[in-house]
């Protein structure tokens, strides 16, 4: 098995995310860079991790979404392999048409880092699978950008598609008054997933929670089951 | 100006305008005018400070980098280093407050990577006026975004930090930002230029007019007029470093480099001549050579430019490709200017015209050093003759029946005290994964990763008790941050000091900084924490006069073993809790006085190294024998306080009894030193008592952790949770 984390200028979240794949998971992975094209179908998973590419100037993701590498995600994306992007990976998916919706700048127009917790709302997609829905987890969360919002025929489309995958548990865990607590979600063919908190950051015990190790570990599941069958 | 006075406008005297004509031989021209005038300013030279530095210890077993480098480094073990400071960038931020403290967070983290080290973690002491007036809410709102606006982009995470609010800040508030780093010790590098013929490059962001004498800026008082000095402060690109620094580690670990130095303050001419006189080498440059963003440049202007993300590298020859190409690979500027020449000299040529021809050594070695006169302060008989025992005594005869708490909960709402999280929570404090015990708690722990150990950091200190008595309170800072790192299972290693003060040239504010330096060389002599470097700031006054004085300790301490990593908060019904220490009636300088009575006087507490030895040592090998669940140092605020933000972590409550002489006051606020609330298992009380009774430090056992209420003997009953609620609302509600 093998994973690939992209870097972008300023990401800053892509050693984080190849220290738990690489290290915790002990799953191969490979830091691509951004400028160089590069055929994705060798590796069962692209990750783009959080950070501020090219500084977030103009709007975080905005610039990233036109780096060489992306067009190989699409690709990647389009033919079923799994994509998850987290925090400024999320705000790029969305930039680049992978995931629907758009990302404002947070309610108290400040930067927050905190530990959240969020629900399980969809359990059945190859990052989900091993989770239960309804199942609270807490981990962290750190952006100024992750104030989700779509228009509203844009949200019934996802919740009737089951395509809101984590929900901030409640108005009061919501650190940045996204749109329905929305805190992650995926693309109709359940392939793609962009979330806000940092599952990485809560993937080993000295660290506080293990709870973000569970959607890693989802995703070898339902990876080892695929190789099988 | 007239043709007499042309050294003033770059802040220098007629004197040092004498020693530069007759060191020369000749008069300096405009442009070495200028470069004399930024490198002879305090900011560069330390040329007031330099006489009374030169006595801190700076030598110690782990020591691999002192004073004298970008920044100091410290040997951690396992042939790994630690490389770390603090640096202070008041006056930008004073001026222009978000970009002040970005570019103050920026320099910093350019100093550590220019060590070979990557940035782990950042850490800032903060002082404001008060927040009831509407332009400190401004410049407090304005540092803090400027600080995570820098941090955050970057991803260096902001892990421990304090801010501290008095009127005596009001017009210069203080922002010193301090940086660690990790490094393999094979890629410690240094700030110098050897190699005759090796070349001089600038790599990283183009050269602007941004900045210019901002070091000269740095050194003289703010005035109503500082305000359209904005040039003078410049603009922080984070992702423009982001990218610098993986270029510069890349380049550093290819072993091309013989030096490498960040071009901060004084950009340019300080950085060439620094790396110079380190190598006693001299340097020739072209600045048309240089990368500039803007048209007609002067030489003056591109030698003084403080453009932020830059760095001045001194390869290898044959190895100018090589950097070009890494620099390339990450979007960034990379140019030959010059190279290093053997005959000490700085040359400056523009378009191969000579502009400027200055030795080394003159501009940097031979920057003049001066004793100033000290006296003390007149105002500091009368402020310490103040008994607070009489006071209260006063006061009871005046009135019957105080409410401690809601005394207590007066001092939990007040902005010294208040809840912080409102501030770190704008930070990212867990980006890099290494973040065990998070801000809030008496350090910040970081693991090391793929080791089984890890650092603890913080900073520290009381500028209230520095005004009362500069060489006390300089002593405990030292003291309270050793204590903070102890209470997390640390080790104390080293010390990086940010001295801010007044005008040097007033013989009082010069007094409270030989004081305070006095302090500091005692306590960290006393404590076996070197000071490895650090920064001096002087002019720190506003039209309200100078501000506290307030030397800012750093401290890096190392847990051999992670697992005794220690947080401040009681974990566990039924635990007991334990008060190394004693607790005198010392409410001299406290938050009490200040926050419940408006008076800032008294004698500051007492601070006994020998019992401040005995505390540290009994709980750090309490920690280290795995009997200790939490640790806190009791310190602003008192006992109360103390227990309070120990219940707070986990919503726990405490039930205390005390024996005293004490009257209530003091046994509830005074901030006696040398105190630490452990809290342990009963199980684990002989253990304990069988090592407390061997140590000098003293302890009682004072209560165990239990229900959802603080109770302290008949005079504190709080809820837990209420209390709480209201301690972190509070900093908020006085912004909006």
């Amino acid at each position: 098995m093998k994973f690939a984390v992209i870097t972008f200028p300023g990401s800053n979240c892509d050693r984080d995310v190849c220290h738990v794949t690489g290290e915790v998971l002990q799953v191969t992975t490979e830091m691509l860079r951004h400028d160089v094209r590069q055929d994705l179908t060798d590796y069962d998973t692209v990750i783009l991790p959080g950070g501020f590419s090219y500084g977030d100037y103009l709007r975080s993701g905005a610039i990233a979404r036109f780096s060489p590498i992306m067009e190989d995600v699409i690709n990647y994306a389009e033919v079923g392999g799994p994509v998850l992007g987290i925090c400024n990976g999320f705000q790029i998916l969305l930039e680049a048409g992978l995931l629907p919706g758009a990302m404002k700048v947070n309610d108290s127009v400040k930067f927050v880092c905190r530990q959240v917790k969020i629900t399980v709302e969809n359990s059945e997609i190859a990052f989900t699978g091993s989770l239960t829905r309804g199942e609270t987890l807490q981990m962290p969360v750190a952006h100024q950008e992750g104030n989700y919002y779509i228009d509203p025929v844009g949200l019934e489309e996802l919740e009737a598609n089951n395509q809101v995958v984590f929900r901030y548990l409640n108005q009061k865990e919501n650190p940045n008054g996204s749109l329905a607590d929305i805190a992650g979600i995926c693309n109709q063919e359940k392939n793609v997933l962009g979330l806000m908190p940092h599952p990485e950051r809560a993937s080993e015990k000295i660290l506080g929670s293990e709870d973000g190790k569970k959607i890693f570990a989802s995703l070898l599941d339902y990876l080892s089951s695929r190789e099988e069958s | 100006m007239t043709e007499e006075n042309v050294w003033e406008s770059e802040g220098l005297t007629a004197e040092e305008y004498e020693m530069i004509t007759a060191g020369l031989g000749r008069r300096p021209n405009r442009t070495e005018l200028g470069m004399f005038g930024v490198m002879w300013s305090e900011h560069c030279s330390y040329k007031n400070s330099l006489a009374v530095l030169r006595n801190f210890p700076t030598e110690g077993d782990r020591v691999l980098q002192g004073p004298g480098e970008n920044a100091g480094i410290i040997d951690i073990g396992d042939g790994q280093a630690v490389s770390f400071k603090i640096e202070s960038h008041n006056h930008p931020s004073a001026i222009e407050p978000y970009q002040g403290a970005a570019t103050g967070v920026g320099g910093i983290i350019r100093d550590i990577f220019t060590m070979g080290a990557r940035p782990i973690a950042l850490l800032d002491s903060l002082r404001f006026g008060e927040l009831a007036d509407e332009h400190v809410r401004y410049l407090f709102e304005e540092v803090v975004a400027g600080i995570a606006g820098y941090g955050n982009s970057i991803g260096v995470p902001t892990v421990a930090g304090e801010t501290f609010f008095s009127p005596s800040y009001r017009g210069n508030p203080l922002v010193n930002a301090m940086c660690v780093g990790l490094m393999d010790q094979q890629d410690i590098s240094t700030a110098t230029a050897r190699g005759i013929g090796n070349p001089v490059m600038v790599v990283g962001a183009a050269t602007g007019r941004d900045g210019i004498q901002g070091a000269s800026f740095a050194s003289d008082e703010l005035t109503e007029e500082s305000e359209e000095d904005r040039p003078a402060v410049q603009v922080g690109d984070p992702f423009m470093e982001k990218l610098l620094l993986e270029a510069s580690l890349e380049l550093i670990k290819t072993g091309a480099l013989v030096g490498i130095q960040d071009m901060g303050a004084a950009g340019l001419i300080s950085s060439s001549s620094e790396m110079a006189s380190r190598g006693n080498s001299g340097i020739e440059m072209d600045i048309d050579l240089v990368p500039k963003r803007e048209e007609g440049m002067t030489p003056y202007e591109v030698l003084l430019s403080e453009s932020q993300e830059r760095m001045l590298v001194v390869p290898r020859r044959g190895k100018e490709e090589l950097v070009k190409e890494i620099f390339k690979k990450w979007g960034l500027n990379a140019a030959v200017i010059g190279k290093v020449t053997a005959d000490g000299k700085i040359r400056v040529y523009n378009q191969e015209e000579p502009a400027a021809e200055v030795p080394v050594r003159l501009l940097v070695d031979d920057a003049p050093v001066y004793q100033r006169e000290g006296r003390r302060p007149g105002y500091l008989d009368e402020l310490q003759e103040f008994s607070s025992r009489d006071f209260l005594a006063e006061r009871k005869k005046n009135r019957s029946g105080t409410d401690y708490n809601q005394e207590l909960e007066k001092l939990l709402t007040s902005a010294n005290l208040a809840a912080k999280s409102s501030i770190y929570e704008q930070y990212d404090h867990m980006v890099q994964l290494n973040t065990v015990i998070l801000p809030g708690s008496d350090a910040a722990v970081l693991r090391i990763k793929g080791k089984n150990k890890g650092l603890a950091l913080t900073v520290d200190c009381n500028g209230r008790y520095c005004y009362l008595d500069p060489e006390g309170g300089a002593e405990i800072a030292v003291a309270e941050a050793a204590r903070n790192l102890v209470c997390s299972g640390a080790e104390p290693l080293a010390v990086t000091d940010g001295l801010n003060f007044g005008n040097p040239m007033n013989p009082e504010v010069f007094w409270q900084f030989e004081k305070a330096a006095a302090g500091i060389t005692r306590a960290c002599q006393q404590l076996n924490t070197p000071v490895t470097g650090g920064n001096v700031s002087f002019y720190n006054e506003s039209p309200v006069g100078a501000i506290y004085p307030t030397p800012i300790i750093g401290m890096v301490g190392l847990l051999e073993d992670l697992n005794q990593s220690t947080d401040q908060y009681f974990k566990d019904e039924g635990d007991l809790i334990v008060l190394l220490g004693e607790t005198g009636a010392e409410l001299g300088g406290s938050e009490y006085l200040k926050v419940v009575h408006d008076r800032v006087s008294g004698k500051i507490p007492e601070l006994d190294f020998a019992r401040e030895k005995a505390v540290q040592n009994l709980c750090l090998k309490a920690i280290k024998q795995g009997l200790v669940k939490s640790a806190h140092d009791c310190a602003e605020g008192g006992l109360a306080v103390a227990l309070f933000e120990s219940c707070s972590g986990n919503s726990r409550g405490a039930r205390v009894a005390f024996e005293t002489e004490l009257l209530p006051e003091e046994l509830l606020f005074s901030e006696s030193q040398s105190r630490i609330i452990i809290s342990l298992a009963e199980e684990n009380l002989a253990e304990f008592s069988e090592l407390a009774d061997e140590s000098q430090a003293g302890y009682q056992i004072i209560g165990r952790v239990q229900g959802r209420t603080l109770r302290i003997n008949s005079l504190i009953e709080v809820e837990i949770e209420e209390l709480k609620a209201k301690w972190q609302a509070a900093l908020p509600a006085m912004i909006n």
